[in-house]
């Protein structure tokens, strides 16, 4: 059974020009322990469908869906205190901009212990010795040192180690990653991605990677979904996705890598797509 | 590097860069030296691409070569002729040479500026042409960045992130440069936009002639636009040479490290991984 189902989803928003809808009857399931990797475009919606799921969104937004479930339990009416025990424990979310997304006014300690006072209901001592436990397990060197550290003092990459420390903090079994390289350099994003890929396997975690890469899909999905414009243009396993995608806007993605160019110049998604979506 | 020749549009010799990081209360100040004696130079209508990871030092040479900082130290030879921006201003007819695009386009451009002003307005600090002829040279290269005249009267809030880098770029070109700068131009952009982007400048490259010193992290992209390529690490440049040697065969730890970190999209590799995962699950079922 899937772990996450979500079946139609629709996101409007209401804007002054009238009503806008980012994602438009959108079917995603993620199963147990499985890398799921959404990917799109800025506009295509990929990261609405999943805030909506983790009711992060506006009010001026209207969500429809036919079935939201979590492991059976249907999430779309919670009332805020089921949200909470759900999300932030069982689901939890990293961010693009690691530095951004942590708060500069505290040690990095202090808001990774904060969530497992308030979550776990852990004494201060204990809050303490974990949060080391976890600096270990994403790979911060000198935890001790680091743990009073604030985030401006620390680089990108190591915000990040402290965003997904804070995300696995409570073996959470959905962990839905937004962009979670994109602000980082390529050796710094490999090892964030090969942390990533360790702790799903570890704590058997499934993992919703959005992303605009195909790169990081490659070295990271199993099954693939690709949106464009609030809508699904294709699903499939990783392998088939690559070796023959199916849909135009697929295959342009795919070609619009600087690395398949073939010619002298490269393919744009207009060469492909001109008739075929009328968005 | 192998022997300078004299038809170098931009050459750089023993470039040293320093910063004062000033002390505080508690701190003496230091210096940072953010460029270590770095040799280069780029030959008319070639592009020399500058790699490395941030805080390498790559966008402090872009600043030197566009003319925008003076090196501590080094000598930067523009079209053979030494520069010196530290004793004495560049004249308009240097600033039209050397010509610079930035890697935010939502930050480069006045948000209070219509695109027609923002093009034209190096014509009004750098030449004497009359209004009418800068107005048509502007809309001209509106045209020749793939934007259409309309677009003279609107603000950059009203383009996208693809388009406000093809404002720049044409902003850039206004002077007719010799040489390019291009720091980071296509890393802000989605996929196909980067496409789209890359083209372009291929196209504009052919057309004018243009050299292009172009900075970038992204390894795939430096192997689809440059003819030469120099990797830089903490301020020393590893790496030198054409872009097919040093693809087929890095030689630095560092060059080395970078490609096994780019992403690979090779069917194959996927294959192998998804392989591995398979065992790697079925020997410990979650």
């Amino acid at each position: 059974m899937a772990l996450l189902n979500i079946r139609n989803l629709s996101v409007k928003f209401a804007t002054a020009t009238g009503s806008f809808t980012a994602v438009d009857g959108i079917d995603v399931h993620v199963d147990k322990g499985e890398v799921l990797a959404i990917v799109g475009e800025s506009g295509s919606g990929k990261s609405v469908s999943m805030l909506a799921v983790m009711g992060l969104l506006p009010d001026t937004a209207t969500i429809t869906a036919d079935e939201m479930t979590y492991d059976g339990q249907d999430i779309s009416n919670l009332s805020a205190s089921e949200r909470r025990r759900l999300i932030g424990r069982e689901i939890t979310m990293i961010f693009q901009e690691p530095v951004a997304s942590l708060n500069p006014s505290f040690s990095v300690g202090f808001q990774i212990e904060e969530v497992l006072r308030l979550n776990l209901g852990m004494t201060n001592r204990e809050a303490r010795a974990k949060a080391l436990d976890l600096f270990r397990a994403v790979g911060i060197p000198e935890p001790e040192d680091k743990i009073n550290a604030y985030p401006h003092q620390m680089s990108g990459g190591q915000c990040q180690r402290v965003m997904i420390a804070i995300a696995i903090a409570s073996n959470p079994r959905l962990l839905i990653a937004d962009e979670p390289t994109t602000a980082l350099d390529v050796t710094i994003q490999k090892q964030i991605l090969d942390l990533l890929m360790k702790l799903q396997e570890d704590y058997g975690m499934a993992l919703i990677l959005i992303t605009h890469d195909m790169g990081v899909v490659a070295e990271t999905a199993d099954r693939v979904v690709v949106q464009y414009k609030g809508r699904k243009m294709e699903e499939a396993d990783v392998l088939s996705l690559f070796e023959n995608p199916q849909h135009a806007y697929t295959r342009a993605l795919l070609s619009a890598l600087p690395e398949h160019a073939t010619g002298d110049r490269l393919p744009t998604v207009s060469d492909f797509f001109v008739q075929e979506v009328t968005p | 590097m192998t022997g300078t020749k004299p038809a170098a549009v931009v050459e750089g010799r023993a470039i040293v860069q320093d910063y004062y990081v000033p002390g505080s209360m508690f701190a003496a100040g230091r210096e940072v030296r953010a460029l270590r004696g770095i040799d280069f130079s780029v030959e008319k209508g070639k592009t020399l691409a500058i790699v490395g990871e941030s805080g390498s030092g790559k966008s402090t040479l872009a600043r030197i070569i566009a003319l925008i900082d003076a090196p501590t130290s080094g000598t930067l030879l523009i079209d053979g002729e030494p520069v010196d921006i530290r004793s004495k201003r560049p004249s308009p007819a240097l600033r039209s040479k050397v010509q610079m695009v930035f890697q935010n386009p939502y930050g480069s451009l006045n948000p209070r500026q219509k695109v027609g002003n923002v093009l034209m307005e190096p014509l009004v600090i750098n030449t004497d042409y009359p209004a009418t002829e800068r107005r048509d040279r502007a809309e001209a290269m509106l045209k020749k960045v793939g934007l259409q005249p309309e677009h003279f009267n609107r603000y950059p809030h009203m383009f996208s992130g693809g388009q406000r880098q093809r404002i720049a770029i044409a902003r850039a070109l206004m002077l007719n440069p010799q040489l390019l700068v291009l720091d980071e131009p296509v890393s802000a952009l989605d996929l196909s936009v980067q496409a789209q982007v890359l083209n372009l400048l291929a196209d504009l490259q052919d057309e004018f002639g243009l050299t292009y010193v172009f900075v970038s992290h992204d390894l795939s992209v430096v192997r689809y636009i440059a003819d030469d390529v120099m990797v830089i690490s903490k301020g020393v440049a590893v790496e030198q040479g054409t872009r097919e040697a040093l693809f087929a065969d890095p030689q630095h730890a560092y060059t080395q490290s970078l490609f096994a970190a780019t992403p690979v999209t090779d069917v194959e590799a996927i294959r192998t991984r998804v392989a591995r995962r398979k065992a790697a699950r079925l020997a410990a079922p979650v």
